[in-house]
């Protein structure tokens, strides 16, 4: 299937995938899979290699993408909330997340803490888990508490499936996984290094895919697909590095990915769909293999404002990341009501006020059609950025 | 009826505002009395446990609630959007930051001392890390986490419980550090001792609306009650004045006296109150003699009317089990039940919940309380909507229409006998 097609055409192929709210490939993994069970997880990162380890499918549930309109969400959740807790609730109502055995929300707000607790009420039948992520960075409780909590969350589905995971199991997903995130890593990678060689958008696509695929198929067809990007034809333009913070959790219509980029912006870093990527370099594989999901949680996650960071303020990791990617300006683009997102806003820009560097700010929501006024604001920025660098 | 006949009345709202205000003038002198300060949150504040190395107690939603009060909550709402805050973001928060932006006055104009401590007592609100991340970026002082975890199931987890105690002995010796004093067992049982005491009469008194009609208006009242159980528990003076307040609910009992005169509505209240119209949202509902009999946002701070006590046999355990139980740190489910179970125990009539736009960690969920409480419990319930702090979400036109229809129809019922 792949030799066939060229590079741009498997990226539109893939976005036809991603863009299904129907979740096919998780229709088709069911059919495959006879009594095969699949976790449904709410953005930014869960841990995946548990689900894994039991033969079950983790795919990430990050709403609907405005694909679907909000009627019966509304009488259980208010206007007031961001677009994804709605559509995802909207999803649910209309039975189209039937698939999903079980479902997991980690602590990242207090509204996908919230909507766990609507989800357990309203949909009986599925199982669902809301996951107390550690936020004391400098307590050596902190590992074993959440070593504890893996393993809760690990009983919680041996529990629906009647089986044990066993520790080999366990690192084999460690493996899968370690094996993944290399991979993607590589794309941000060439992001960073080359970016006229892979946009935003087609690296968005091929790690969104990776969110709703099998991790070794997802790994296969970035090892087919990554030496294809090196041979592309494709020249340096007079654009200006920048990186997006703040499209964590809620998605940003793909189109407005688009549209900064075609402003002339190469983002060179963003956060992302952190979903499969959250760890720097490899979880441990030797030992327990719990502790070393724990202890990979506590050193090894990557810069996120659903993180706390102990005694290292935000600001200082987020300096870091913006001089690891040579970033010349950064764009804030928030989910609107994104508490998280808005509240770490005046933090940050006030350290890019400091520090001299550039930045744009707007909000999005999943149904949003009109990028014009943002494209403005973007050809602004790009142009005082080439003007005073 | 002579006035001779009671003693007691007003106990409750005088003392705690002397209370108050001689914490507020300690506060003021407190770093040039060489005391250490810390900053915390209500919900599972931690105060006996810091009281054991003397720090004074700073309370950034207390301020916030107060300056709601005072009505100053605009326009520093309005000086915190102006350094970047969005206008749809916890509006205790902005008022904080454009408090402090401001000099720092606190809401009685005295001035509040800057933090050496920073404790972040995550209990619940994920807004609250945000919101000691900015202040430790404003103030330039490091943040301490106290994790406290969410309630995933019905029942405090053994687990859970230990990380806490495990983390306060890790606090104790950054406390010692800050304030040069050692970590006294004897003295925090002492502390916990006179919290136990406290919580007893705090207890009384919340159970006291069970009567008919009730003595006690557990929302718009119990706002001013509670406050020195969260910021003074642990003092002696804090369990002296529920020996008052007590003396005060039982004199009203014994004189079949309350806050609605003629009490025709109970309700139980959920969510917390728009401080900025405070009394302008109590007429709306004494115009219908509605008595709110119970209500969660009384429990923010702490959970004791099923049981719960500061244990000075067991101090750090019970610290811990304080700050997994207090109201914000409940599951949505958790929350549900305890509603319903309150409008038995306390014979309401209906469910009012307030619900409150900028603060998502109650607000978040109690459209969907609202339809399991018609639904399953047949439980009448009203949802309202403005805000805690920002006074731009308060619509009285819209409210007052809302709760009239709402009361309306509760009376019609009632009539015709449904
Ligand atoms: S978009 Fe923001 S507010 Fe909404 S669920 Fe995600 S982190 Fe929470
Ligand atoms: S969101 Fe609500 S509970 Fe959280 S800090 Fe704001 S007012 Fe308090």
């Amino acid at each position: 299937m792949i030799e066939s097609k060229s590079f741009e055409e498997l990226i539109e192929q893939y976005r036809d995938i991603i863009d299904d709210v129907s979740f096919p490939t998780v229709k088709e993994w069911k059919s495959k899979h006879a009594g095969g069970k699949v976790v449904g997880m709410f953005p930014v990162y869960t841990p995946l290699e548990l689900p894994h380890a039991m033969g079950m499918l983790p795919v990430g549930l990050f709403g609907a993408g405005g694909r679907v309109e909000i009627d019966h969400a509304d009488s259980r959740i208010q206007s007031f909330v961001c677009s994804i807790a709605r559509s995802t609730l909207e999803l649910g109502l209309r039975d189209m997340t039937k698939d999903f055995d079980v479902l997991w929300f980690p602590s990242i707000c207090d509204v996908a803490r919230n909507l766990s607790g609507i989800w357990s009420s309203n949909f009986p039948n599925q199982q669902v888990s809301y996951i107390h992520f550690p936020q004391n960075m400098t307590s050596p409780a902190a590992i074993t508490h959440y070593r504890t909590e893996l393993r809760r969350l690990l009983s919680n589905l041996e529990e629906l499936d009647g089986k044990k995971a066993t520790g080999a199991a366990i690192v084999s997903s460690i493996q899968a996984y370690n094996q993944n995130r290399a991979l993607c890593e590589q794309l941000y990678a060439i992001k960073r290094d080359t970016p006229w060689l892979l946009s935003t958008y087609e690296a968005y696509v091929l790690l969104r895919l990776a969110t709703m695929t099998p991790v070794e198929e997802h790994t296969r067809i970035l090892q087919d697909i990554l030496p294809m990007i090196a041979t592309r034809n494709r020249k340096p333009r007079d654009y200006v590095r920048v990186m997006i913070e703040g499209s964590f959790c809620e998605q940003p219509p793909l189109e407005l990915i688009q549209v900064i980029e075609e402003a002339g912006c190469y983002i060179v870093d963003d956060d992302l769909l952190m979903h499969t990527r959250w760890f720097h370099g490899d979880v441990m594989t030797n030992g327990d293999p719990l502790l070393a999901l724990a202890e990979s949680y506590i050193h090894q996650s990557r810069y996120s404002s659903v993180r706390h960071y102990g005694n290292k303020p935000r600001k200082e990791q987020f300096v870091q990341k913006i001089r690891a990617g040579k970033v010349d300006g950064v764009i804030f683009n928030a989910p609107k009501f994104c508490e998280p997102a808005l509240l770490d806003y005046v933090v940050l820009k006030d350290e890019l006020e400091k520090q001299g560097i550039a930045y744009l700010a707007f909000e999005y929501e999943e149904k949003m059609g009109v990028f014009e006024s943002i494209r403005t604001q973007v050809e602004t920025f790009v142009e005082s950025v080439l003007f005073f660098s | 009826m002579s006035d001779d006949k009671f003693k007691y009345q007003g106990a409750g709202r005088e003392y705690q505002k002397q209370l108050l205000t001689a914490w507020y003038e300690r506060l003021q002198s407190a770093k040039d009395d060489g005391r250490k300060i810390a900053y915390l949150f209500v919900p599972g504040n931690i105060a006996e446990f810091l009281r054991v190395f003397d720090f004074e107690l700073v309370f950034p939603e207390v301020n916030a609630l107060q300056c709601g009060v005072r009505k100053t909550s605009g326009d520093l709402i309005l000086k915190a959007e102006d350094v970047g805050y969005s206008p749809d973001v916890c509006g205790y928060v902005k008022n904080d930051i454009g408090m402090m932006l401001a000099g720092n006055i606190s809401p009685s104009g005295t001035q509040l001392p800057k933090p050496d401590l920073l404790l972040c007592t995550y209990c619940g609100c994920t807004t609250f890390i945000k919101w000691f991340e900015a202040l430790a970026h404003y103030y330039d002082v490091p943040l301490v986490m106290l994790d406290v975890p969410y309630l995933r199931s019905d029942a405090i987890e053994e687990d859970d419980r230990q990380y806490i105690v495990l983390q306060l002995k890790e606090l104790a010796v950054i406390c010692e550090k800050i304030t040069g004093k050692k970590y006294d067992h004897d003295k925090l049982v002492h502390i916990t001792r006179h919290s136990e005491e406290a919580e007893d009469l705090w207890v009384k008194i919340l159970h006291s609306a069970k009567h008919k009609p009730s003595p006690f208006d557990a929302y718009f009242e119990a706002v001013f009650f509670m406050a020195p159980i969260y910021v003074l528990r642990g003092l002696p003076e804090c369990t002296d004045y529920y020996r008052r307040a007590l003396l005060e609910v039982e004199e009203r009992i014994e004189h079949g006296i309350g806050p609605i005169p003629n009490e025709k509505f109970r309700v139980v209240m959920e969510g917390p109150p728009p401080w900025p119209y405070f009394r302008a949202f109590w007429e709306l509902l004494k115009k219908w003699d509605v008595c709110a009999v119970a209500s969660s946002y009384s429990k923010v701070g702490g959970f004791w009317d099923h049981g719960f006590r500061h244990d000075p046999t067991r101090p750090l355990e019970s610290i811990a089990d304080y700050c997994l139980t207090c109201y914000t740190n409940l599951n949505l489910p958790m929350r549900t039940d305890l509603l319903h179970s309150y409008a038995e125990e306390y014979s309401a009539d209906a469910i009012v919940i307030h619900s409150v736009k900028s603060c998502r960690s109650f607000s978040v969920g109690q459209a969907d309380m609202r339809e399991q409480f018609i639904r399953k419990w047949d439980i009448p319930t009203l949802l309202i909507e403005s805000d805690l702090a920002d006074p731009r979400y308060f619509q009285v036109a819209q409210l007052r229409n809302r709760i009239d229809a709402f009361f309306e129809s509760l009376e019609h019922k009632r009539l015709v006998g449904v």
